[in-house]
């Protein structure tokens, strides 16, 4: 486990801008209540195997006398790193993602399955869109519900949608709470 | 008279006539037609005689019968009853005889007959009825080597096993000749694990834990599956909320009973109830009912530090988790590599931040994470899986002797592991649950009991009051008898897997177990122990001296027992340690302080020096009172 180093820190900040906007803020200075302190410390991003974990100070400190090899998780993963270097957020940071999300589509029940077995969205799934969603914007997917199912890219902007065919993609989908039951292993 | 003649006219006449009448008749009417084959005179007289007998035999024979005193003779050869052709041999004999006596044997014959059926048939009644309500018996050593070359008769086992319940209920009245009770209990054996599919080794562990009617039920309810049961996760949504949208979906559910808050039980679904959007956004967990339990007898509080050690899949890790609200801190650990990604995902998947998971081996945890640094500990142990047969047969067959002991010394390690892992200064905790899914003792009562002598621990109430309390004896077991607070649950009692729970509370950091542990258990040997301190130190070594001091020891304890006990054991240390008495009361060593205070579990400070000093005043006393009456035994 180590902190993430300058370049890595600056691609996953790229990612997360893209879809919480200004309210990455927020994820980084939030005070967290876990731990046994009972005064809040802060979140730190930390990288083991690759993966990128979102934790609170107090788990980092006492994480560090296990070792490489058998450590396995730490708080929320918030993403991979692939072997060329590129960072991609993976569902399991859809929990941060959704609470603050700028851009959000929510979908319609009938097209809640097709979206949760990894296609991307169609128009005509679509029920509701926030405004203001620009190309290659990061969007959360919900369903009508409010239960975030997943996120993905917007392929169009908002104005775009509106005038494009119902057949025509509007999110191209990243990750999806599906996830958890078609790919466990690939987690 | 005229018959001689006319059954010579007759041979002649009818014997054709006989032949096809023969083929036309059916056999009754050709039975009857012996009966009245000896009849003589014409034709006609012969009709007025068939009539005649018709009128007067009660038989449905039809009219147009030609009465020939031949007909015997040739019908006699393909009759089937043997007894009516002697009958009728005999008669076509007694042809000179008289009609009338004739009419008057053949009556007789008749009535004979009928009798005769009768009574045959009534013997063959008694003899059913004898039969079935015969004592059941036992099957002999040819009998059982021929049942084991033919294929399993799976009625008569079943029949077998249910009749030798019914005798074992009573062995005095119902058992057979020279059987012993052994006798029916090894057949028992032999039945149940041909008819259900289990080797011999857990047949004896089953028959050596339940009488013989639970066993039945419980093997009964093995068969069957557990209700699905699922657990809301209260970090994301509530019951009340959950139940609305799964029955929406089409999912048919209740709470699951009234001890549990976030439970709900599946009766039937329209959808798969592991793979709705509910489901995957982390809302609930499927877990079985069982699974709830240690960790509402861990009972976390928030900012606390918990390690779960053996968290696979990670059920009762999100639980805790939930329990706690994402606050504190958990350590969730699991040995086998393959189950790690199945924890890490469901942890992710509820939504739990504040977990730490590692791959290590239980054993080596207090190496890791440092001893006398958690608040609760959950150890979920691996064992046999004794208790969850309805979910996996192949426990029936694959366990045997020394697979439990080696379960059972696992479990052992790992307890003490836990028990060193856990800080028994800790503001709010200090606990340790262990539970597993077995039933056998080697695995539950016998590794809490080790615990109890290894380490500085005592037996709590794990707040499970529907279950049954643990064992405190079995077989050639003595466990302590703070045992009875840990508890059993069963499949066909509770209706939820076989599982074994148990919350123990450690007392202090040290290593070693607390005397007062075996003070409880062996009082007698402490009197005489007490008793002999007492001797040495100023007291008369008279043997009845000794023996007064005894008794009047067991006296006083009646009278004032808790503060003798205490006197006593302060004693005991003291001598042991070869320190003055002073020394126990005053707080200058912190174990000697902390041994004195965990023994008087009840009482929270020392006794003070005033109260010794009067216990001991009291005591010679009670000597000297002794040793007068002694004397005036004497005189």
């Amino acid at each position: 486990m180590r902190p993430l180093d300058e370049q890595e820190t600056t691609q996953v900040f790229e990612k997360l801008h893209k879809f919480v906007g200004n309210n990455l803020k927020n994820i980084v200075e939030n005070p967290s209540h876990e731990g046994p302190d009972n005064s809040p410390g802060r979140y730190c991003f930390r990288l083991q195997k690759n993966r990128v974990y979102y934790v609170s100070e107090s788990l980092v400190k006492r994480a560090t006398n296990i070792k490489r090899d058998n450590l396995v998780s730490l708080g929320t993963q918030l993403g991979k790193f692939t072997k060329g270097g590129k960072f991609h957020l993976t569902v399991q940071s859809l929990g941060l993602l959704a609470e603050n999300a700028k851009h959000k589509v929510w979908l319609k029940p009938t097209s809640e399955m097709s979206f949760l077995y990894g296609n991307n969205v169609l128009k005509g799934g679509v029920g509701r869109i926030t405004e203001s969603i620009s190309e290659h914007d990061g969007v959360v997917v919900y369903s009508m519900s409010d239960v975030p199912l997943g996120f993905g890219v917007a392929a169009k902007s908002t104005q775009d949608c509106r005038k494009m065919d119902p057949n025509g993609i509007v999110v191209l989908h990243q990750a999806d709470i599906g996830e958890y039951l078609r790919m466990e292993d690939d987690l | 008279m005229a018959g001689p003649k006319l059954s010579g006219k007759k041979l002649g006449k009818t014997p054709t006539k006989k032949k096809q009448k023969k083929e036309a008749l059916p056999p009754k009417q050709v039975e009857k037609e012996e009966l009245f084959s000896d009849s003589e005179g014409t034709d006609e007289d012969f009709q007025e005689k068939n009539d005649d007998k018709e009128v007067n035999s009660d038989s449905d024979m039809s009219s147009d019968v030609d009465d020939d005193p031949f007909a015997a003779d040739i019908l006699a050869a393909d009759d089937d009853d043997d007894g009516s052709d002697a009958r009728s041999d005999s008669d076509v004999d007694s042809d000179s005889d008289g009609d009338d006596t004739d009419l008057v044997k053949k009556s007789k014959a008749i009535d004979d007959e009928r009798e005769r059926e009768e009574k045959e048939g009534d013997e063959e009644l008694q003899l059913n009825i004898k039969e079935e309500a015969d004592d059941f018996r036992l099957p002999t050593a040819e009998e059982l080597e021929e049942e084991t070359h033919r294929p399993p008769d799976l009625s008569n086992l079943q029949r077998r096993i249910k009749e030798i319940v019914r005798v074992l209920s009573n062995l005095k009245s119902l058992r057979q000749e020279g059987a012993t009770r052994k006798d029916y209990i090894d057949q028992l054996k032999r039945d149940l694990g041909s008819y259900y599919g289990y080797n011999e080794f857990l047949i004896d562990a089953l028959v050596e834990l339940f009488p013989p009617v639970e066993l039945i039920e419980l093997i009964e309810a093995f068969e069957k599956p557990r209700p699905i049961s699922l657990r809301t996760n209260t970090l994301k949504t509530r019951r009340r909320d959950l139940a609305g949208v799964l029955l929406n979906r089409g999912v048919n559910l209740d709470p699951l009973s009234k001890w549990s808050k976030v439970g709900l039980v599946v009766y039937d679904s329209q959808v798969p109830v592991g793979a709705t959007p509910e489901y995957m956004a982390g809302h609930y967990m499927l877990q079985s009912a069982s699974s709830f339990l240690p960790v509402m007898a861990l009972a976390p509080q928030e900012n606390e530090r918990v390690i779960d050690m053996a968290a696979a899949p990670g059920g009762k890790t999100t639980y805790v988790a939930a329990l706690m609200k994402n606050s504190g801190i958990i350590y969730a650990n699991e040995m086998k590599e393959s189950r790690l990604k199945s924890l890490a995902a469901n942890l992710h998947r509820m939504g739990v931040t504040n977990t730490i998971v590692c791959n290590y081996d239980g054993r080596q945890l207090p190496k890791v994470l440092g001893q006398n640094t958690a608040d609760r500990i959950l150890l979920d142990a691996p064992c046999s899986g004794t208790g969850v047969i309805s979910k996996d047969e192949s426990v029936k067959t694959s366990k045997t002797a020394p697979d439990i002991q080696n379960c059972s010394q696992l479990q052992k390690e790992l307890i003490l592991a836990a028990i060193d892992m856990v800080d028994a200064n800790s503001k709010s905790g200090g606990y340790i649950v262990y539970s597993t899914c077995s039933i056998m003792v080697d695995e539950n009562e016998a590794v809490i009991d080790y615990a109890l002598k290894k380490r500085d621990v005592k037996l709590v109430p794990c707040g499970l009051d529907f279950g049954r309390p643990g064992f405190i004896r079995f077989r050639q077991h003595r466990f302590h008898t703070s045992l009875d607070k840990t508890r059993r649950f069963y499949p066909h009692v509770h209706n939820m897997d076989g599982f074994f729970v148990a919350k123990l509370k450690k007392m202090s950091n040290s290593k070693s177990a607390k005397s007062s542990v075996q003070s409880e258990e062996i009082q007698g040997v402490e009197s005489i122990e007490s008793s002999d301190q007492q001797n040495t130190e100023g007291a008369d070594d008279k043997h009845s001296e000794q023996e007064g001091i005894a008794d009047e020891n067991g006296k006083l304890k009646e009278e004032v027992a808790v503060d003798k006990k205490r006197k006593r054991d302060v004693q005991k240390h003291s001598v042991k340690k070869g320190v003055g008495q002073n020394s126990s009361v005053t707080k200058t060593g912190k174990s000697e302080n902390q041994l004195v205070a965990t023994k008087k579990r009840e009482k929270k400070k020392p006794p003070p020096r005033e109260e010794i000093a009067k216990a001991r005043e009291e005591k010679r006393q009670a000597l000297r009172e002794a040793t007068r009456k002694a004397m005036m035994k004497k005189k």
